[in-house]
């Protein structure tokens, strides 16, 4: 089996789900300028909500005629812990100095781990998760895990019905005209406070399908999850360029190909044996991160449109 | 007859500093008034305040007769109130059609709004020219003009234009100050801002001049015109 199409798969699975946690990111910070580090544990919630729905279900039901429902309850749970966050803790700071919010956010991040700690049936150790069945299908000579196909058919639909949603409806432009300019937009009537909620709201959903992804791939979700997932997320979202959702998609992309290639590679590379395989797979990510704030902070897809006064 | 607008004793303050400091005005219906003065005067303080984007320290704002106090900036605009922002504050990174539909977010009447984008396009041919490409890449005069065709598009009854000359080329300049004649002409009513006093005055029915957060002279437009203190203060006569 030639090794190059596996690790690409690798890394594009990954990589899709960094990008749909990513939009999470991005859209806060495009329109509020806050990043949300509590949106890692959104994520994790999303994957507690669908297990949860999982458990709830007749046990005769097939996981493939569950994935919808799943998907509902995670999307339910992550959206109304992330609509509260915002209504409850960072509105009242809307517009305090930008730490107050930041901090408020890593409070949030790690109240929201110990709730499910604490409270959720045996979540003090990793809950297992239900996984598909069956042989993995070889494309272009990549193996790939059945419950892997899911992020590669949700992400890109995740992704177009977003595209579509920011480019074409009318709420749709008032989110780029908020994020653009927020006082300007209230003069055209544009609700702002309402735009913000459905920032955090569909950067939640998308976390949670995220989520569902990361549970069907690892077979376990634990109250930990959140935090390295929200890390490369938040590190996909600036590689693309924050405030930019395509830029997000794309960020997350290259990141997870990036990772899963020095994964699979760096150790061929003479002088770098040491530093090939899994152990070393978050370095790379971040030492990714580094270089583009080095040499193109704005992200790949970040740019500066001249604003002439 | 009540005024479209009855500002009374206004004030404005930002934390202890009052920038506004009780001014009252009325604009009547089919008119054009303008508020001259220097920088610091409180004009845009005025006018931000009348949209809604900050809030009064005290005073009254009738408009139509109803008070607008206490009501946030995205709703003042369904009342009928658009407001052109210093600095024109266009949006970027969208098109010059998307930047006009954005003025007529709250209209419902699509064959409506199609056609006020044609009459944008038509009052600034330029405009329709242009109309797929990012609204950032205007020069300064064709972005007050944006910015002045989508505060129509919300078909206001008081248009609140706030410096829309400054910092363009005579030749623009001139080309706005028409335009607003032309406004003036077709029934529009217009809260005018300006540091052009000359321009101002001579196409506005009454004028009223700030300084530092009051109301120091009140007029009609040839009035003010003609009247010395003015003249020597932001006319640049001696």
């Amino acid at each position: 089996m030639n090794e190059l199409p596996q690790q690409l798969a690798n890394g594009l699975i990954l990589g899709a789900m960094y990008g749909l946690i990513a939009i999470g990111y991005t859209m806060v910070y495009g329109i509020i300028q806050l990043i949300n580090f509590a949106h890692g544990e959104i994520f994790m919630i999303g994957g507690f909500g669908a297990l949860t729905v999982y458990l709830g279900l007749p046990s005769g039901l097939s996981l493939l005629a569950a994935i919808p429902l799943m998907i509902a309850g995670g999307v339910i749970c992550s959206v109304a812990v992330s609509v509260a966050a915002e209504r409850f803790a960072y509105r009242p700071l809307r517009s305090a100095p930008r730490l107050a919010p930041l901090i408020t956010a890593i409070g949030l991040s790690l109240a929201l781990q110990q709730a499910i700690w604490m409270w959720y049936p045996d979540a003090t150790k990793d809950r297992s998760f239900p996984q598909f069945k069956g042989e993995a299908i070889d494309i272009f000579g990549a193996n790939i895990q059945r419950g892997d196909l899911f992020v590669l058919i949700a992400a890109p639909l995740c992704m177009l019905a977003l595209g579509l949603f920011v480019s074409k409806t009318r709420a749709g432009r008032g989110m780029q005209a908020t994020s653009q300019d927020p006082d300007t937009a209230k003069l055209m009537g544009i609700n702002t406070d309402r735009i913000i909620v459905m920032a955090f709201a569909i950067g939640a959903a998308f976390a949670a399908v995220a989520a569902v992804a990361y549970g069907l791939k690892n077979g376990q979700i634990g109250f930990r999850m959140g935090f390295i997932m929200g890390l490369k997320a938040f590190t996909a979202a600036v590689l693309g360029g924050i405030g930019n959702i395509y830029g997000a998609m794309l960020g997350g992309v290259v990141l997870g190909v990036a990772e899963a290639l020095a994964t699979g590679y760096m150790s061929d590379v003479p002088g770098m044996e040491l530093f090939g395989g899994g152990a070393w797979k978050d370095v790379w990510a971040f030492v990714l991160l580094i270089l583009v704030l080095l040499i193109r902070p704005q992200g790949l897809l970040g740019e500066r449109v001249a604003d002439r006064a | 007859m009540t005024a479209l607008l009855e500002v009374e004793d206004l004030r404005v303050a930002y934390g202890k500093i009052e920038a506004v400091k009780g001014i009252s005005f009325t604009v009547e219906a089919g008119q054009v008034v303008t508020l001259i003065g220097t920088n610091g005067a409180g004009k845009t303080t005025t006018l931000r305040t009348l949209s809604g984007l900050l809030k009064p320290a005290g005073g009254r704002v009738l408009f139509e007769g109803k008070p607008l106090t206490g009501i946030p900036a995205h709703k003042i605009v369904s009342l009928g109130i658009a407001h052109s922002p210093e600095g024109r504050h266009i949006f970027p990174r969208l098109t010059i059609a998307e930047n006009l539909l954005l003025g007529a977010y709250l209209r419902k009447d699509k064959a409506g709004i199609e056609k006020d984008v044609q009459r944008a396009y038509d009052l600034f041919p330029i405009l329709g020219e242009r109309r797929k490409q990012a609204a950032g890449t205007l020069s300064g005069g064709e972005q007050q003009m944006l910015a002045m065709g989508r505060a129509l598009m919300s078909q206001p009854k008081l248009l609140m234009l706030d410096e829309p000359s400054m910092g363009l080329s005579p030749i623009m300049m001139q080309k706005i100050m028409e335009t607003i004649v032309e406004l003036k002409a077709s029934g529009t009513t217009i809260l005018l801002v300006e540091q052009n006093a000359q321009a101002a005055l001579s196409l506005a029915d009454q004028g009223h001049v700030m300084e530092v957060g009051k109301v120091v002279l009140s007029g009609t437009g040839a009035d003010l015109l003609h009247d010395e203190s003015v003249r020597k203060a932001y006319l640049g006569e001696d």
